[in-house]
């Protein structure tokens, strides 16, 4: 099996800000309401911690964010999603929950250096200032649904697959040198 | 002459000069000047021409309120029509046309409009060309927009970028004046996010012209400190050539960044619009100063008196050796003042008011100026250019009691506060008649989602016109929006000024002739004797009036004309102004260029296109791409000279013959698990799907509550608890959303959970009867009939890959459509592309899949159904469960329209000469209805031509349906005879079923 290919070729862009299409990620969509018996459980097996309502938990090369008060949202490599996913059918067994592999149905950027901040103002009706460290975003990126959050020296914003080039075009158009906001 | 003075200019950089052309003229100017002030310096006072008369038009202002001077930047792919002069900036290599003349600005054809103006009076196109009604479009309406207009507009693509971006405040400062600025003080000073946003390139409005002394400090020294004092601040922004250009509901603000307008070329975007969430809003806007109405009062050389001492100081700039003054206030004299002290000549104060005797009439009187109380302008001589004025009693009809030689005359009617942002969300406005002004009321705010006010005015916007209570104003309301504490004012010096004398018609009693030569709108020629007319007319509301006589209409949206001419209706209707009141203040408060509003949405990032995992090979292929939603889905794959036609009838052939491959990524994919799985789809479907056995696919039908038919497609039960639905392409986010909404709203206490996994997946149909050999030729998984019969799935592996194989038919042949990974979705296809290359395997595209599920008689949603089409109109009565209880769309069905036999029903037809019966047709039936229209008892909702059959097939929906088989009808077609065909069996290709097996 040859390896997977990220939806826009790990595409490049240098202007004020970086930006790079990474991936793929392994990730999972988990249905599950709050209260379940056994969630936190079936986080800490994976290596992952509960997140609260808005927020990411970040742990090395994995992840978990909140998407919605029962859906969240698990990083991890792309190569590791068949065993998660084996293990959250053990962990919740016998508990109402959906986990399906969404790692090829997203694409991922990275926008990183010191006015970062500064493509995402231009594409997001977010607050990026008021983005505090490990909140994680649902909002648009102009015509397309995104989400994103702050991650070391820069942000991580995961889309659709199919929008991946749109993406990086807005990206782009975005980053470019001159265009700064401040 | 007007012309550069040799000193002064205190935003300009003498040493930094710049070069223009104007009408292809070279000219110079200095860095810091508007191209106005520029055009000034080089003794160009003429800059346009107004849009109906034609009349000569010189700027009449120097800010964004400029009606007059718009011009066209820049050429091709950069041209901009209707800039006005007094707000674009000077720039090295800057070009500049004159609009709305031929052939010359200086003779000017159209002037001829400017003898007939008795025949043009207010209405006029309303009433000359009202019949006959059809030569408004076809005669009037052509020539009068060619005569007219302003700029052109830009042939060419727009060769400039453009953005758009967010901010978020607590407060939003409108105005960088020193209202804005002690505003933006008080409201930071607590902590409040602030933003503050100045329209012009400069800090300090007004003041710094006007020689405000602020804190023992001139206005100049004031405002560089206190801008300072907000730059260290870390909670304050602060942007100057960006103009707020409306305020919205909830403290949703627009405002317009002119970021390279004045640098083209360097790279940056040309304009970016800001879209902020402000909690409050404070408008610092200022005021716009009013002209006065007399006959001439739009020649070229007539300005406000503000602007003109705005050139003069701002730019080093004299409209003129000799300039009259002529006023109803005391503000004015600051202008006579400027000029004298910059050694230019003011022959005569013209003040309309009986007495003035203020300090400031008393400072001119002192330099010598001559002041002449109760008079006024009979009338202005010249016509490109000022070259004197009559004087007249201002209580009298307008008789000449002295000619005064002159190049310019500077009017001051009093000054109107910059009500807008105020106004834009429903703030009101009241008269305040000491000053002659409309004025925020601040009992009666616009309001924001806490029903708290929204919008602060403050300064002169607020009518606070002095320095000193501007600042007073100004620093109350900075803190009052942000719910800080107040600070101290800074404290101005302010000399005592008169009340201003109410004139809205110079001389009072003007002869019409006088008052046909008042100009009220400069851009759209509306005078005095206009508005007089439509009221004699009827027209009391402002609103009408004003678009009778199109007062307020032109591209300054009536900036100094509105109070004006507000005040002449209020006059020839006998009433007070306050009871005309105003026309309603819109967004934007200047034009904002498309080009920001469309921001970076075009060329590549028009719109998202949504690109399936194969659509990189599709277009390598030769693909013509049909757009489907935001995707684009191959419609056929053309090889050599092919037309559509020829590739399709390929693509079909080869498939029914050999094997074909489509793209069926885009199809909808919804993962629905949990224990009330099954019941939840069986009320989503009209069929039963919790009965489905694990491993087995079943197609059903989706209905809306009404019973319409609203989707399709096959579900798969991958476990006990499992099911995977797949929906049209078109269905996918719909369909999604309509499961959440009644497991959200309705049935929220069932255990169930949705997943829209669309996206994850490639999936590719491989159809025809070679299907199984070439799967077989990747190998890795069983797919023989036994293993993998029809309506069944496996997972495996093909040629190395993870797939799941349905073995599901929308063709009528051998086929599969197999799921993968979208990361190795391109991956397979290549894979089966080469595999099969031996068996003839060929990609077909989404038409050819159209034309073979219509040959099997297969419905498509959106062909067979439009939204008023029932399950049972299509005769799959057998996808409806007797059994259940209940399903969504069930008792919809039960009504009685729904259940009535005489509904259309489906058939398949065939023309009795081969021939395809055109898309839209309709069946024709005897007699006429109600308005003589032909009866119809059907019409084609899927025709084609078939290459398999090589003739017409279509299928419809007729009254009476198949019952009535074998009957021939006449189905409508355009500019020709009917085209007759027969009922038949809407199932035209293997009626038995048999090729699907294989």
């Amino acid at each position: 099996m040859a390896n997977p290919v990220a939806p826009w070729g790990n595409a490049q862009f240098d202007g004020f800000a970086k930006v790079t299409e990474i991936g793929p990620l392994g990730m999972i969509s988990l249905r599950a309401k709050r209260d379940v018996v056994g969630l936190k459980k079936a986080f800490t097996a994976l290596g992952l911690t509960l997140p609260d309502p808005r927020r990411i938990v970040i742990a090395g090369d994995k992840a978990a964010g909140w998407m919605s008060p029962d859906e969240y949202l698990l990083i991890l490599p792309y190569g590791a999603v068949n065993d998660a996913l084996a293990s959250l059918a053990t962990s919740l067994a016998g508990k109402h929950h959906l986990a399906a592999n969404v790692s090829d149905a997203r694409a991922v950027f990275r926008i990183e250096g010191d006015k970062a901040d500064q493509v995402l103002k231009k594409i997001a009706p977010a607050d990026i200032d008021g983005l505090a460290e490990g909140e994680l975003r649902r909002s648009r990126a102009a015509q397309v649904a995104a989400a994103f959050w702050k991650d070391g020296q820069g942000y991580t914003l995961v889309c659709f697959r199919s929008v991946a080039g749109y993406m990086m075009g807005l990206l782009s158009h975005s980053a470019q040198s001159g265009s700064e906001l401040f | 002459m007007s012309t550069r003075l040799s000193k002064g200019g205190r935003l300009i950089d003498r040493a930094q000069a710049v070069e223009f052309t104007f009408n292809g003229k070279r000219m110079q100017g200095f860095a810091g000047d508007t191209l106005a002030a520029s055009l000034l310096a080089n003794d160009q006072m003429l800059m346009g021409r107004s849009f109906k008369y034609h009349r000569a038009r010189g700027a009449v202002a120097s800010g964004a309120e400029e009606p007059n001077a718009l011009v066209n930047l820049g050429r091709g792919a950069f041209l901009e029509p209707n800039q006005r002069a007094t707000t674009t900036e000077t720039f090295d290599g800057l070009e500049a046309q004159s609009q709305n003349h031929w052939p010359s600005l200086e003779m000017d054809i159209g002037v001829v409009n400017n003898a007939l103006a008795r025949f043009l009076p207010g209405g006029f196109y309303y009433k000359t060309f009202i019949h006959p009604r059809a030569a408004w479009k076809h005669v009037f309406e052509p020539i009068i927009r060619k005569a007219a207009g302003l700029g052109p507009a830009p042939k060419e693509m727009d060769g400039d970028r453009y953005e758009q971006a967010y901010a978020f405040c607590d407060v939003l400062v409108a105005g960088g004046g020193i209202a804005g600025l002690q505003a933006a003080l008080a409201a930071a000073s607590g902590g409040a996010r602030v933003m503050v946003l100045e329209q012009t390139p400069f800090w300090g409005g007004r003041a710094p012209v006007d020689g405000d002394v602020i804190d023992g400090m001139a206005a100049d020294l004031w405002v560089k400190t206190t801008v300072q004092a907000l730059e260290a601040m870390p909670n304050v922004t602060l942007r100057t050539r960006c103009m707020v250009a409306g305020v919205y509901d909830h403290g949703y603000v627009l405002a317009e960044d002119r970021v390279a307008d004045h640098t083209p070329g360097d790279g940056r975007p040309k304009k970016r619009l800001w879209r902020i969430r402000a909690k409050r809003i404070v408008a610092a806007t200022g005021a716009l100063e009013r002209p006065l109405s007399f006959a001439g009062n739009d020649v070229p050389g007539v300005m406000l008196a503000s602007a003109v001492r705005d050139y003069v100081v701002n730019w080093g700039v004299s409209p003129g050796d000799r300039t009259v003054i002529v006023t109803n206030n005391d503000d004015a004299y600051r202008t006579a003042i400027a000029l004298k002290q910059v050694g230019l000549s003011v022959p005569c104060i013209v003040d309309a008011r009986v007495v003035a005797n203020g300090p400031l009439p008393t400072q001119a009187r002192a330099l010598g100026i001559r002041v002449e109380t109760g008079k006024g302008i009979a009338k202005v001589k010249g016509t490109k250019r000022v070259t004197g004025v009559t004087l007249c009693m201002q209580a009298g009809e307008g008789a000449g009691l002295e000619d005064i030689a002159c190049d310019a005359v500077a009017m001051s009617g009093g000054w109107s506060p910059v009500v807008h942002l105020w106004s834009h969300c429903g703030g009101k406005l009241t008269w305040d008649k000491s000053h002659a002004m409309f004025r925020p009321d601040a009992t009666r705010p616009p309001i924001s989602h806490d029903g708290l006010a929204m919008v602060y005015p403050a300064g002169a916007a607020n009518g606070a016109l002095k320095a000193a209570e501007a600042l007073v104003d100004a620093a109350l309301a900075g803190a009052s929006a942000a719910g800080a504490n107040p600070i101290t004012a800074a404290q101005a010096e302010g000399r005592e000024e008169a009340p201003l004398e109410p004139v809205w018609i110079m001389p009072q009693g003007a002869s019409y002739k006088l008052r046909a030569k008042m100009w009220l709108d400069y851009q759209n020629d509306v005078k005095v004797s206009d508005v007089q007319l439509a009221a004699r007319e009827g027209y009391e509301s402002v609103e009408h009036t004003k678009r009778y006589t199109t007062l307020g209409m032109a591209t300054d949206q009536g900036k100094l004309s509105n109070i004006n001419g507000l005040a002449v209706l209020a006059g020839a209707l006998n009433t007070d102004i306050p009871n005309v009141g105003t026309t309603t203040f819109r967004p934007p408060y200047t034009p904002v260029t498309l080009g920001a509003l469309a921001g970076e949405a075009r060329g590549e990032i028009f719109q998202p296109l949504r690109r399936s995992p194969i659509h990189a090979w599709n277009e390598q292929a030769n693909a013509y791409f049909e757009p489907v939603g935001l995707w684009r889905r191959p419609y056929c794959f053309p090889r050599g000279g092919e037309n559509h036609a020829q590739a399709i009838e390929r693509e079909i052939l080869n498939t029914r013959n050999g094997v074909g491959m489509l793209d069926a990524s885009t199809l909808g994919k919804l993962i629905v698990k949990g224990p009330d799985a099954g019941r939840f789809l069986d009320m989503m479907y009209t069929n039963v799907m919790s009965s489905l056995g694990i491993g087995k696919c079943r197609y059903g039908l989706m209905c809306n509550e009404n019973g319409f038919l609203s989707d399709d497609g096959v579900v798969v039960r991958l476990a006990e608890d499992t099911w995977l639905c797949h929906t049209t392409t078109g269905g996918a986010d719909r369909i999604h959303a309509h499961m959440e909404d009644w497991l959200q709203c309705e049935w929220w206490d069932w255990q169930v959970y949705v997943a829209n996994v669309t996206e994850e997946y490639a999936q590719i149909a491989v159809a025809g009867p070679k299907a199984r050999a070439l799967l077989e030729k990747l190998g890795g998984m069983d797919v023989s009939a036994e293993a993998l019969p029809f309506m069944s799935f496996a997972e495996g592996t093909l040629g190395g890959l993870p797939v799941r194989a349905y073995r599901i038919s929308f063709s009528g042949e051998l086929s599969y459509e197999l799921a993968v990974p979208a990361s190795f979705g391109l991956e397979l296809w290549e894979k089966l592309m080469a595999a099969g290359a031996d068996l003839g395997v060929m990609p077909y595209g989404t038409e050819a899949m159209h034309i073979m599920r219509a040959e099997k008689g297969f419905i498509m949603i959106g062909d067979e159904t439009d939204g008023t089409v029932i399950p049972q109109d299509l005769n799959l009565g057998w996808a409806i469960s007797k059994k259940k209880a209940d399903y969504l769309g069930k008792r919809g069905q039960e009504r009685s329209y729904l259940a009535s036999p005489d509904r259309w029903t489906l058939a398949g037809f065939e023309t009795l000469d081969g021939s395809v019966i055109p898309d839209g047709s309709y069946i024709i039936a005897a007699g006429v209805n109600a308005n003589g229209q032909g009866n119809t008892q059907g019409r084609v909702t899927s025709t084609y031509y078939s290459p398999t059959l090589k003739k017409g097939i279509a299928m419809g929906l007729i009254k009476g349906g198949m019952a009535r088989a074998g009957e021939v009808v006449e189905f409508t077609k355009l500019g020709a005879s009917p085209v007759k065909a027969r009922i038949v069996d809407p199932v035209f290709y293997d009626k038995e079923g048999a090729k699907q097996n294989g």
